[in-house]
Formats: structure tokens, C-alpha cells, sequence
């Protein structure tokens, strides 16, 4: 039986009906046509479908939307400027080519922004640790944690 | 997954009540391993009693020198809480390595311990540091609560609402993580207790276990060396395609050594 579901997603309030075994991710995408937050494996390893929840980077693949009742969902789409000028980090990914194919890069941003909101100046040690739940199959990882260095570099000044 | 009916409860009785009131329910906490179970049909529960809304389910807090920590906190907060990196800071630790970033930012403590998982890292702590399980009727020595694989001494519908720690003198954990799950491997939780040496192993067996010989040998002398020349014999431990019986029997050794020289680095 659906459940209405009421929640703010990027900075906007939605309200909806969904089946409790509705997925964040199959809302975020399926509902809401924010197709920007991706399903890899689908298993809770691969960190595409990383979002934050009030905040707090998690895999959308592994959270009910009902597990976001009145809560602040930001996605991909709710990181640039309204004007479409991109965030710092995201600038950095493109500047460093901390991305080939893109199919990370949306949870590896949103990974990265949960990880500078805690440590604004992070080591390249501390980046590669914070990575461990956010999986890439081109880059081999270097130039994302060069982006990630000169993102937040970039948000501190 | 199947269909199931989803309710949020706001009170522990509210959530008791829910759950009676199912044909076949189950508590929802962070849903890191249920969900995921749900989603491969291994699990099929009729209700989920969501219990993220229950305020008295969160928070850390102290009794006198006991670290109490609430069913719903999330291993990152209990790996960046003040009381928690004070009075323990190998458990912090602990909370800090399980899984990834975004699981111990949804992952909670009550329901790692609840589920047991043969490989999951607090049952190391709880029986390592003597914890104490509360549930919303009972307190269970945590030496008594984990009974088997993924089996532990909870009764249908009964609640973990907070696990006690009391502080030891001094404490290490240290694991050897299968690399792609972040589970242990093997984990050793080595807790100095005015009690004696605790010895607390996970990850190699059904379940947690503890190593008598290796606390005697602690006892006597609280130095890696004292623990890397115990045998531990493989035959009850578990065999897989991650690991032999013998390799994590060997592995034991090492990691209690490891876990011995991070407790003496702490204090």
C-alpha cells in the first residue's frame, strides 16, 4: 500500500506517494526524473548512487525513499549554481580529468563534498581512504584524488 | 524485494506494538545488511517498523566509567564521538573501519549487533570489553548474547535499545579486511580489564569467540610477542574462498599481535 512521502530535494519539496519497497535511488530517478544519480551494481558497493541525506553521503541503492521522510536530499543535479556554473569540485574533476567514462563521477563528487564538509584541507592519504566505498573502472584513481586535493582547495579560498 | 507494509514508530512501545502487531515483522535501524538481504529475496519480512524516528534510540552518553551508546547510532558517530574516542578509542577505531563511508553513515550499533554477522566487527568489542546488551525488558552480558551464526539470545519482538561498555585500561582492535566487503577477515579485540585480559576474535569462526590461551598469556606479559607464539587450532573455524581454515587460524596470531601494539600505542 503506498505510503505518502514528503521530503526536500534539492532545496525543493516533494510530495508523494511511493510502495514501501521504493528504493531512494528508484525515486530520486524513476519519480523525480533526476537521472543524474546512477545504479552500478546495484549491491551497495560501487558507490554511483551516492547521495546525501540531510547532509550525510549514502548509497541511494541501500536506502528506502520512506527512509527520507522530511528529510534534505541532495543529488547531482543540486550541486551546480542555479545558473548552471559548476561547484568547485566539479570544476576541479573536469580541470584535472578526474573522470573518462562519467559513470562515477556523480557519487565521487557527492563523496568528496561529504569529505571536505568534515576535513576542508585533506591529505591525498585521507582522500584515497575516504574513496574506498566510491568505485572507478577508467581512471585508475589518480587525477580524482588530484581533483578532489584541488576542489577543496579551491572551496577554501 | 517483496512487498511489505512500512510503519515508523516514534516511542519504543509505539514500535513493540507494531511489531506484535505484524504477521511476520522485523525492526528496520539502518538497513545496511536487511536491505540488502531483502533485495536478493533472502529476506521477505511482511512489516518493516522503521526505528530511525525514536529519539531516546540515539545519542552516546556516560555512566560514570561505562560508555553508553544508543541502538541507533550510526558507526560514524560513534567513531567521531567525543565520549566514545575518550573513555575507548579502540572501539572508536572500530566504528571508524567498518564498511564505507556511506554505510557508517546509515549503519547503526544496535543493528550490527542484532544481526550478528559472523564477519561484522562490534561483537569483537562486545565480548572483548565485557559489554553489557540492553534490551527494552532485559540486560544480557554480551558473553551470552551472541549464540551462533547470525543467531543471538533475542527473543521474537524483543528490542536492543543500548549497549554498555564499561572502560577498560587499556584496548586495541585490529582486523585483517576481506578487501572488497570491508568485513573481517579476522578481527581481534584485546581489552586489559581490572578483570584480566579479554581476547575476543571475529571474522574466524561462526561466531565471536574468545582465546583463553592468549589471555593467560597476556596476563602474564601484555606484549605482542606474548600472543604471536600461541597456536589456535583451525578445526572450528571457517573455510571459504576468501580464506582457509589454517590461514585465518594463522591470522589470529597476527592480528592479536597487531591488536596488542595498537592498545599499547593508545595509553
Amino acid at each position: 500500500m503506498p505510503v505518502d512521502l514528503t521530503l526536500k530535494v534539492n532545496g525543493r519539496e516533494v510530495t508523494a506517494a511511493v510502495e514501501p519497497r521504493t528504493l531512494l535511488v528508484n525515486f530520486l530517478r524513476d519519480e523525480l526524473r533526476l537521472t543524474g544519480t546512477h545504479i552500478g551494481c546495484d549491491t551497495a558497493q560501487c558507490g554511483a548512487c551516492t547521495v546525501h541525506l540531510d547532509g550525510r553521503a549514502v548509497k541511494a541503492c541501500n536506502v528506502l525513499a520512506l527512509q527520507a521522510q522530511g528529510a534534505e536530499v541532495l543529488t547531482i543535479e543540486g550541486v551546480a549554481a542555479a545558473d548552471g556554473t559548476l561547484h568547485p569540485m566539479q570544476a576541479a574533476f573536469r580541470d584535472h580529468h578526474g573522470l573518462q567514462c562519467g559513470y562515477c563521477t556523480p557519487g565521487m563528487v557527492l563523496s568528496a563534498l561529504d569529505l571536505v564538509a568534515r576535513h576542508p584541507e585533506p591529505t591525498r592519504e585521507q582522500i584515497r581512504e575516504e574513496l574506498d566505498g566510491n568505485l572507478c573502472r577508467c581512471t585508475g584513481y589518480h587525477n580524482i584524488v588530484t581533483a578532489i586535493e584541488a576542489g577543496a582547495k579551491t572551496m577554501r579560498s | 524485494m517483496y512487498e511489505f507494509q512500512y510503519q515508523r514508530a516514534t516511542t519504543i512501545g509505539d514500535a513493540l506494538d507494531r511489531l506484535s502487531g505484524s504477521a511476520d515483522g522485523r525492526y528496520l535501524a539502518g538497513g545496511q545488511t536487511l536491505l540488502a538481504a531483502m533485495k536478493l529475496r533472502l529476506a521477505a519480512p511482511s512489516d518493516l517498523v522503521d526505528l530511525a524516528a525514536i529519539p531516546e534510540l540515539h545519542g552516546v552518553c556516560m555512566d560514570g566509567d561505562t560508555v553508553v551508546i544508543s541502538a541507533m547510532t550510526t558507526h560514524a558517530a560513534v567513531a567521531t564521538s567525543p565520549e566514545v574516542q575518550r573513555a575507548i578509542p579502540a572501539l572508536a577505531g572500530l566504528a571508524a573501519g567498518i564498511g564505507d563511508r556511506m554505510v557508517r553513515n546509515m549503519g547503526t550499533i544496535g543493528g550490527s549487533i542484532a544481526n550478528n554477522d559472523p564477519a561484522a566487527d562490534y561483537p569483537a568489542a562486545a565480548v572483548g570489553l565485557g559489554a553489557t546488551i540492553v534490551t527494552h525488558q532485559r540486560r544480557i552480558a554480551a558473553a551470552d548474547f551472541f549464540t551462533g551464526m547470525y543467531e543471538t539470545a533475542l527473543q521474537p519482538g524483543e528490542l536492543l535499545t543500548s549497549v554498555w561498555f564499561p572502560t577498560p585500561r587499556r584496548a586495541g582492535y585490529a582486523k585483517f579486511p576481506n578487501p572488497a566487503s570491508r568485513y573481517a577477515l579476522v578481527g581481534v579485540f584485546v581489552a586489559q580489564t581490572a578483570a584480566g585480559v579479554r581476547v575476543a576474535v571475529t571474522g574466524a569462526g561462526p561466531s565471536v569467540f574468545r582465546v583463553p590461551a592468549m589471555e593467560a598469556a597476556l596476563d602474564a606479559a601484555f606484549t605482542p610477542e606474548a600472543v604471536r607464539g600461541v597456536h589456535v587450532p583451525a578445526d572450528e573455524l571457517n573455510s571459504d574462498m576468501h580464506a582457509s581454515a589454517d590461514y585465518r587460524a594463522h591470522l589470529i596470531g597476527v592480528m592479536a599481535g597487531c591488536a596488542v601494539e595498537a592498545a599499547l600505542e593508545k595509553t
